[in-house]
């Protein structure tokens, strides 16, 4: 499989948050704004990058049996660092997203390629695994925050185009988040279906 | 020969259809629908207009462009969420507010699942739930009725929010409740949305449901007497904390909630015993959203909440089958 495709394998065919379902922790819960949900992606890509080139590369060695806590402490360590790196340069983002940064340690997403892809393959083809299925993860959440956004706050990325009024308040809490994830996912299918 | 027509069984079919009985819900809204025009004047009409038009035209639409299948508002189910999505609201709500609401009730709520007879929660509440959480400024702002040819609206909370504004600031039940009239209640006199102010009319519609056998009166019962024993049960308990039953009877949507909108088909249970059961969870559920809820109001949610339970319910009290024992 070459490399290109495993990166847009990753976008599309096996997109985590419309395809695969996985990380709806994240997905649901840091969606209020474009922003966010960009930010959160590109911190699960972050993490999921480092992670399935570790694990790529030290899978031969680890014994079957402690084969999970092995690759929980890999990511563990990476999302430290990452939780210290965001402290240190986006201090704003680092509070808004708050909790969901250490929870990257037990997201599914990463820990689920590491299981399904990493331990089986190359360290340069884990690497482009990740990177792909870490560009769908940020894609879908900066779509699904926008059109949460836009319908909940009447902006786009921080920018109001609605003047004083208010948006629909329900996009931005919970049954929002599931509503347009739901049609998204909708969307999603219905194209990929016609491709 | 041609006389002699050959086809398979039933062979006699009941006048009754999807259609007869919608008609029958319609006809059983007018007096509350001519009540709250009455009240409330032309903005009302301008309310229930653009509420009924915008659910049929949408499903129209969605029916023809998106699912290409053979329209369904022949069957009137679009008018009644309509009219009651409209009584469900101030009449001083903006029409885009309306509009917004009937795409949540029409398009999300019941196409979405595939159309009459398969949604789970009853659409007119969906929308209703989704414009008081997302516009909380046109939803709360009641107004006082003013009459047909009335000039200024006076806005004022309703009675269940007034109660809970002053519970907040210290003050005992018995004074807030001084302020209204029983009789006021029930023949509406009252801020409140239309479908609120008119007990009277609506329980009229409720009767003539009964008369029709559209609907059976025990989930609507069951409803009434849990809220009334409830808050009997509270009210005795502490009478300076907690309101009385007929405060409670007639005060807020309970009453068009209980006979118009549990009594759904669609999202009630199908079994008398699940329906009582149904009531009993509503009832239940309102009381202790409006005694300790953040919300004054709380017979949407509940019906709400109930609605998603109905599957268990039917699943729980079967219908004995002829014949079985």
């Amino acid at each position: 499989m070459s490399k290109f495709k495993l990166i847009t394998d990753g976008l599309v065919k096996n997109n985590p948050t419309f395809v695969l379902l996985l990380g709806m922790c994240p997905t649901l819960a840091t969606t209020t704004s474009a922003i966010n949900g960009l930010s959160m992606g590109l911190a699960t890509l972050f993490v999921l990058v480092l992670s399935n080139m570790a694990i790529s590369a030290i899978a031969p060695a680890v014994p079957d049996k402690v084969h999970i806590p092995v690759y929980i402490v890999v990511i563990a360590t990476f999302v430290t660092l990452l939780q210290f790196l965001m402290q240190a340069y986006t201090p704003a983002m680092y509070e808004t997203l708050g909790l969901f940064i250490p929870l990257i340690v037990v997201n599914c997403i990463v820990l689920g390629r590491a299981e399904a892809f990493a331990n089986k393959h190359g360290v340069l083809e884990s690497a482009c695994d990740g990177l792909g299925v870490g560009l769908g993860f940020t894609c879908s959440l900066t779509v699904l925050g926008l059109v949460r956004e836009i319908l909940g706050s009447g902006s786009a990325f921080g920018y109001n185009f609605i003047g004083g009024h208010d948006g629909m308040l329900a996009f931005v809490m919970a049954p929002g988040a599931f509503l347009c994830l739901g049609y998204l996912m909708v969307l999603f299918n219905k194209y990929l279906k016609k491709n | 020969m041609s006389k002699l027509l050959v086809s398979p069984s039933p062979h006699i079919h009941s006048k009754v259809s999807t259609r007869s009985l919608m008609l029958d819900v319609v006809i059983a809204l007018i007096p509350a629908v001519i009540c709250s025009v009455v009240f409330y004047g032309w903005q009302e009409l301008l309310v229930l207009g653009v509420s009924v038009a915008s659910c049929v035209l949408l499903e129209w639409a969605i029916t023809k462009y998106m699912l290409k299948q053979p329209s369904t508002i022949g069957d009137w189910s679009a008018v009644i969420t309509g009219i009651l999505l409209a009584l469900n609201v101030p009449y001083t709500t903006p029409w885009w507010v309306i509009f917004i609401g009937a795409v949540v009730a029409v398009g999300v709520a019941k196409m979405t699942f595939g159309g009459l007879g398969q949604n789970i929660w009853n659409p007119a509440l969906v929308g209703r739930v989704f414009l008081l959480v997302s516009f909380p400024t046109y939803m709360t702002t009641w107004s006082q009725p003013q009459g047909l040819f009335g000039v200024d609206a006076v806005s004022g909370p309703t009675p269940l929010g007034a109660i809970q504004e002053g519970l907040l600031q210290g003050a005992s039940v018995q004074d807030l409740t001084a302020a209204y009239n029983y009789k006021d209640l029930l023949f509406a006199n009252l801020g409140g949305s239309a479908g609120e102010v008119c007990a009277l009319a609506l329980l009229a519609g409720f009767v003539y449901l009964c008369c029709r056998k559209v609907i059976k009166p025990w989930i609507t019962l069951s409803i009434l007497c849990t809220v009334a024993l409830t808050s009997l049960i509270f009210w005795s308990v502490d009478p300076a904390r907690f309101t009385d039953p007929a405060f409670n009877l007639l005060t807020g949507g309970l009453i068009l909630g209980a006979c118009f909108m549990a009594t759904d088909y669609v999202t009630s249970p199908m079994s008398t015993w699940g329906g009582v059961v149904f009531g009993v969870g509503i009832g239940f559920l309102t009381m202790m959203i409006r005694y300790f809820g953040s919300y004054p109001e709380g017979v949407s949610f509940a019906i709400l909440i109930m609605n998603s339970v109905v599957p268990l319910l039917n699943m729980w009290f079967k219908q004995k089958k002829f014949g079985r024992k």
